[in-house]
């Protein structure tokens, strides 16, 4: 069980990570059956307090939180304190008033989740939903559960999984997230991204680091392919999209490369064609869809966790 | 007249002074015993006042976190007889109506020698040169031109201003902070911020700076004086162009003698500051550096700011802290009571050579028979613990709360008055906000 707030996969030991992974196996096939809601929640109010866009990942809580028939508010406060708007202390009294017992907060800073957990101006759990350039743990979470369901299913952990995990390492807070969690699970993990896109204390991380992706790609169970953001394009951080997608994208031919059962998968939102061509995408190997709907099985867990819920045998 | 018996000079003799019209009129080894009418220092240290050439005091236009009264008060607290107003306020001290302002009312709140610094460039935009030889010439008497804040980054503005500077004997005091390599940071680049995912403000960024205007100045053979030095291979770069006999001087802030990036891991924006922690190397490296005398001065770099810019998020805020109330203690804590200077060093690194660099002739001098009385009386014996609540600057943003720390200010003379006595600053009864 884990309890307090969820602000980093480090926050999570080898076995709390697991409880959860097998936490979200039971949600997950209670929810699947033709009634898809537990009481477990009810009378619980959680806010999903977005500072940036994120249809996918704030769709995702409020349907884990509703399935726990929690009361969910959402909360997008567009024009965060950074752009002089209400700041993030008075928005979290805000929420303290009105009474929220979990908050997910997804923010532009690196640290926000953090500072409403380490403050005083909310009580409430705390739920890191992405903040900054920092961690995203319940991606890393679901990334976790859908790697173990289909390479080691019938086993405990991730031990002897290669994963790499492709793209723009600097700026990714799912990378950063998974670089804890999967390593701490058994996996192995190898960075591959041109060294732009790399952050300059790496070295320190528990992984290997490589630029040449051919090199790679016939040697790993999964191939994790990260988001490049548009906006990179114009800060010289490679020469061109095409460039980039050249040497670090997942196109047919690297595909074909991959062994047998390997999978593929992307946090979202993919930009097809770039990162990630439309062919790997749809491709047998892909299990993003999983990824997804493995998310809402996995919110649903770390909010039950969180907001102690009662055992689960007891639900029905 | 003031009378001080049984004060403790750095070089070890105990003295009694007596000072009339601004100065010491008169100084004898003490007897031992504490003389009548006078102020019994009881061997606690008599040191020349402190003199700190970096100073935010935010008025005009900050004035909900510092003004020029309150910041004086900062600075007597913290043992300081003179300090040099930083020229980033709103407007810009970027003419001589503004130093003018800020002489003037230094000169009324009269605790301590307020000196303004004036801006390089108009309105600190790095563009065009601001009128120098007007504050130069204005009661002020300007030499000190900064554009703290922001870095002069042009090279072109950069030479002009040094080259300038030399007709009334001026310094440039660069903020070396390349900003293209420093776009949204918020922290030392290393280890740490790859780890927390706070954009990172790498040592070159100073480092290329430091390289670029050393060279300028020894190719127009001008003074250049390096702001908040942070990182070792800023000290290597010094230590280099002091062997050429360029002239450069630098100076270190008491925090980055202290504090290190991981103290940012909770993301506490109380541990922001522009140029930010950086690593133990580098401290090492820099209280080395000051040892050595690479690096010529301690200088605060107080940074007033109200609390709702630092109870934020950390992108959100404000790169700062306050520094004059505990710098002669951090200056103790981490130099002198770990055998890397003297008291001697440390009046030579605070005071003397501050005073020479900006040429405050009545402050930094020896302790002798017609100096001037900008004195400090120092317990070294006592300590203290910081506590935010009790600054005497109008903001709290002290990263010590809490801290305990050595060498306890207990009175300063300015221009021959005593302006604290046990602690207490003495009121002098202006209308001054503060």
């Amino acid at each position: 069980m884990i309890s307090g707030h969820l602000l980093s996969a480090e926050d999570l030991t080898k076995e709390s990570a697991l409880g959860l992974l097998a936490t979200a196996k039971e949600l997950a096939a209670i929810t699947d059956g033709p009634n898809k809601k537990l009481p477990t929640l009810r009378g619980k109010s959680i806010v999903n307090l977005f500072f940036e866009d994120s249809t996918r990942t704030r769709i995702s809580f409020e349907s884990a939180a509703k399935r726990l028939s929690a009361d969910v508010i959402n909360f997008s406060a567009k024009g965060s304190s950074v752009s002089k708007g209400e700041s993030l202390k008075d928005t979290a009294q805000t929420l303290q008033a009105i009474g929220a017992d979990a908050v997910v907060i997804r923010h532009s800073a690196s640290g926000a989740a953090k500072r409403l957990a380490d403050t005083h101006w909310i009580q409430a759990a705390v739920i890191n939903a992405g903040d900054g350039t920092h961690e995203h743990p319940t991606q890393a979470l679901l990334d976790a559960f859908t790697i173990k369901q289909h390479l080691r299913s019938s086993e405990n952990d991730l031990t002897g999984v290669r994963i790499l995990i492709v793209g723009d390492i600097l700026h990714s807070r799912v990378a950063r997230s998974n670089v804890i969690l999967l390593t701490k699970l058994g996996a192995t993990v190898t960075l591959v991204a041109p060294p732009t896109l790399l952050p300059v204390g790496v070295s320190n991380w528990p992984v290997e680091i490589s630029y040449d992706f051919d090199k790679e790609i016939a040697n790993c169970d999964v191939v994790m392919m990260l988001r490049i953001q548009l906006e990179r394009m114009n800060d010289s951080f490679f020469p061109s999209a095409q460039e980039y997608s050249k040497r670090y994208g997942l196109n047919s031919s690297r595909l074909r490369k991959l062994s047998k059962s390997a999978i593929v998968m992307h946090p979202g939102p993919m930009n097809r064609g770039l990162e990630i061509s439309a062919e790997s995408a749809d491709d047998l190997k892909s299990v993003i869809i999983d990824q997804v709907k493995n998310g809402v099985a996995i919110r649903m867990a770390v909010l039950y966790e969180l907001l102690g819920g009662a055992p689960i045998g007891a639900q029905r | 007249m003031i009378k001080i018996s049984r004060a403790k000079l750095t070089d070890g003799r105990v003295v009694d002074i007596d000072i009339e019209n601004k100065v010491i009129t008169k100084l004898q080894t003490s007897t031992g015993k504490p003389t009548a009418d006078a102020i019994d220092a009881g061997s606690k240290l008599l040191l020349p006042g402190l003199v700190d050439l970096h100073t935010h005091l935010r008025e005009p236009g900050r004035e909900d976190s510092e003004t020029i009264l309150t910041g004086s008060k900062a600075a007597v607290a913290g043992g300081f007889t003179a300090v040099s107003a930083m020229a980033n306020t709103n407007p810009v001290a970027d003419n001589a109506g503004v130093v003018e302002q800020i002489y003037r009312l230094g000169k009324e709140a009269g605790l301590i020698d307020v000196q303004p610094i004036g801006a390089v460039t108009q309105g600190l935009n790095g563009e065009k040169l601001s009128e120098m030889g007007a504050m130069a010439d204005s009661i002020a008497k300007v030499r000190i031109f900064s554009d703290d804040g922001e870095c002069v980054s042009d090279p072109l503005i950069m030479r002009r201003a040094l080259e300038y500077v030399k007709i009334f004997n001026g310094i440039i005091a660069q903020h070396a902070q390349e900003p293209r390599l420093t776009v949204n940071a918020q922290m030392n680049e290393g280890i740490v911020s790859a780890r927390i995912g706070l954009p990172g403000w790498p040592a070159v960024a100073e480092e290329a700076i430091i390289a670029r205007d050393i060279l300028l100045a020894e190719h127009v053979q001008s003074r250049l004086h390096i702001c908040h030095l942070t990182t070792a291979g800023g000290v290597e770069l010094i230590r280099w162009a002091k062997a050429r006999g360029i002239q450069v001087t630098a100076e270190v802030t008491p925090h980055h003698l202290l504090l290190t990036d991981d103290l940012v891991e909770n993301y506490d924006p109380i541990f922001k500051v522009n140029p930010p922690l950086r690593t133990q190397k580098d401290v090492m490296a820099l209280r080395e550096g000051l040892a050595e005398g690479v690096i010529d001065i301690v200088a605060t770099d107080h940074a007033p700011h109200p609390a709702e810019d630092k109870d934020c998020e950390f992108h959100a805020g404000a790169c700062g802290m306050l520094g004059l109330e505990t710098a002669l203690s951090i200056v103790v804590k981490t130099m002198v009571q770990s055998n890397l200077m003297s008291w001697a060093d440390l009046v030579n690194r605070m005071s003397i050579t501050p005073a020479k660099i900006a040429g405050y002739k009545s402050q930094g001098q020896d302790i002798a028979i017609g100096m001037p009385a900008n004195l400090i009386l120092i317990d070294q014996e006592k300590s203290w613990k910081v506590d935010k609540n009790l600054m005497k600057s109008k903001s709290k943003n002290t990263p010590f709360h809490g801290t305990e720390l050595p060498a306890v200010v207990t009175d300063v003379f300015h221009e021959g008055e005593q302006v604290m006595k046990n602690g207490e600053i003495l009121d002098k009864g202006t209308s001054q906000n503060e």
